[in-house]
């Protein structure tokens, strides 16, 4: 394989894994910032108490933690197909990444969500705010910075489950490294793979690192 | 402005019935500063979470300004609490947001507009002293400071009346003195009335005009602050000004006498001597300047007629233990 080749070939893989986890964790990020504030305030002693509801979102994202990502993948191709019309290719893979990504951001999100003192929340009760307020200006602003170190450990474990995606032709850096690397010895196609993909994890954290800098004021 | 009657809160912990809040009855005037003294675990702090309903009591009303809270629903006790200032006693400020931004948080809330909130801050954060500290983060603030905002946010709404959680007792006793003073000032100025929880007798001692001290759940003696250190069996008297110990010399028979008010100020000993015509020396004690008044304890030692002289002293109005 020429240079050439190879540059062309991790082109391709790199602009399918963004676009996979890029879109992913935007869906990550709504669903998985809903779920935790919901935990969050139907806890006993929350804003909005509902032990049922609390009790089923935990058991729901604790099913979907615990499911190992590639069979997540073939079981939800039922749910994928009736999304987006197809069970193969890129796009059908950012169904089950998201899927498997959400519960894992959604625990982070309340963990960080909890880290915001009580009488910081008290006192926001005391001033007349509503629920609504005291969600979108002091739960997830207070918590911001922990939401974002959060999302960036997501992001970066989206990385990692995208090379799984191969399973049902999602492509990717991951897949990549399978085909050419491993199942055709051709080992240095493997060893670029890697180099980018630890650079791309590299970048992801330092973004994420400097983003939490700059939100935290503590 | 403050009307509570027959208040009580149990809580379910560890499958135990706590009785925090055992059945108080407190009236508290307007622009006056009542302080409620106890020790950690009285239920003060409970009390006054039920004041402005973040804790809901299990039976009494809290009526506050003419208005009953315990009956109001959601959306109508959310427009009341924005009338009730709270000070916490750690700050509870927003960390992400700047001294001035914590202070228009509170008028976001109350649905203050754009335009005017910018200069209420500034008004605000000026009257607490801490115009000049407007950009900076809680983070970057001392514990006084960070005080001073929390009351500054308290006072958004323009409030009739100020709870505080315990204001002072994370500060150090010179910033203490100063957040006092400020509590002190608006209550002065803006006829505030100021509900107060604390362990520290130099809060009581400095801007209450009345108190009550709390036990296991209970008020065991309340009322106006110079009234109480009349009395000999006053356990706020014991607390502000402890009796003394020291020791008397042979054929002397000591009194224990509480003066405040009219008595702290009046030529008492002098009138004693010369009515009785006994020798009276003072052992310890002295008098000290309050928030409403002049007040304190002096162990005295007298030649002889201890039982005319406690009587003589009753008579002016002084306290004296029997």
């Amino acid at each position: 394989m020429t240079f050439g080749e190879l540059t062309e070939l991790l082109w391709e893989g790199l602009k399918e894994t963004l676009w996979m986890v890029g879109v992913a964790t935007l869906v990550t990020v709504v669903g998985g910032l809903l779920i935790g504030v919901l935990l969050v305030l139907t806890d006993r002693g929350g804003l909005l108490p509902a032990r049922p509801v609390n009790a089923l979102l935990g058991l729901i994202v604790n099913v979907g933690r615990s499911l190992p990502f590639i069979i997540l993948l073939v079981a939800v191709i039922p749910f994928t197909r009736a999304l987006v019309g197809t069970t193969i290719g890129t796009t059908a893979a950012i169904v089950p990444l998201a899927i498997g990504a959400i519960p894992f951001y959604a625990r982070l999100v309340e963990t960080a969500l909890r880290e915001v003192p009580a009488d910081v929340v008290a006192a926001a009760v005391a001033m007349g705010s509503s629920r609504a307020q005291i969600v979108g200006k002091v739960l997830l602003r207070e918590a911001r910075s922990g939401l974002v170190a959060g999302l960036t450990v997501t992001v970066i474990a989206l990385v990692g489950y995208s090379a799984m995606a191969g399973v049902v032709g999602g492509g990717g850096l991951g897949d990549l490294a399978i085909r050419y690397g491993y199942q055709r010895f051709e080992t240095e196609v493997m060893i670029a793979t890697v180099v980018v993909l630890v650079v791309l994890v590299q970048l992801v954290q330092m973004l994420g690192d400097v983003l939490v800098r700059r939100l935290s004021h503590r | 402005m403050i009307r509570i009657e027959g208040l009580r809160k149990t809580y379910r912990a560890r499958r135990r019935e706590v009785v925090a809040v055992d059945g108080v009855d407190l009236r508290v005037r307007p622009g006056e500063i009542f302080g409620v003294l106890g020790r950690s675990g009285a239920g003060k702090s409970t009390l006054l979470r039920c004041v402005n309903l973040l804790e809901r009591p299990d039976a009494g009303t809290v009526e506050v300004d003419g208005v009953e809270l315990t009956g109001l629903g959601e959306r109508r006790l959310r427009e009341q609490r924005r009338r009730l200032g709270m000070v916490h006693q750690h700050f509870a400020l927003l960390a992400s947001r700047t001294a001035a931004g914590n202070v228009a948080y509170a008028l976001e809330v109350a649905g203050v507009p754009r335009a005017e909130r910018a200069r209420r801050v500034a008004e605000l954060l000026e009257l607490v002293g801490l115009a000049d500290r407007a950009g900076a983060y809680p983070a970057q603030l001392s514990g006084g400071q960070k005080q001073r905002v929390g009351i500054a946010r308290a006072l958004a709404a323009d409030p009739k009346v100020l709870l505080s959680d315990e204001a002072t007792s994370a500060l150090d006793p010179e910033t203490t003195r100063s957040v006092l003073d400020l509590l002190l000032d608006l209550n002065r100025r803006l006829g505030l009335t100021i509900l107060l929880i604390t362990h520290e007798m130099e809060v009581v001692k400095r801007i209450c005009h009345s108190a009550a001290v709390m036990r296991d759940g209970r008020f065991v003696e309340s009322g106006p602050v110079t009234e109480l250190l009349a009395r000999p069996e006053s356990e706020l008297a014991r607390g502000l000004f402890p009796p003394s110990q020291a020791p008397v010399r042979d054929g002397e028979e000591v009194l224990d006498v509480l003066v405040s008010g009219e008595a702290a100020d009046a030529p008492l000993l002098s009138a004693l001597a010369r009515e009785l015509g006994i020798d009276v020396r003072l052992i310890d004690g002295g008098v000290e300047t309050l928030a409403t008044g002049r007040a304190g304890r002096l162990r005295l030692a007298v030649s002889g007629k201890r039982a005319e002289a406690a009587d003589f002293l009753r008579a002016r109005g002084a306290g004296v233990a029997a």
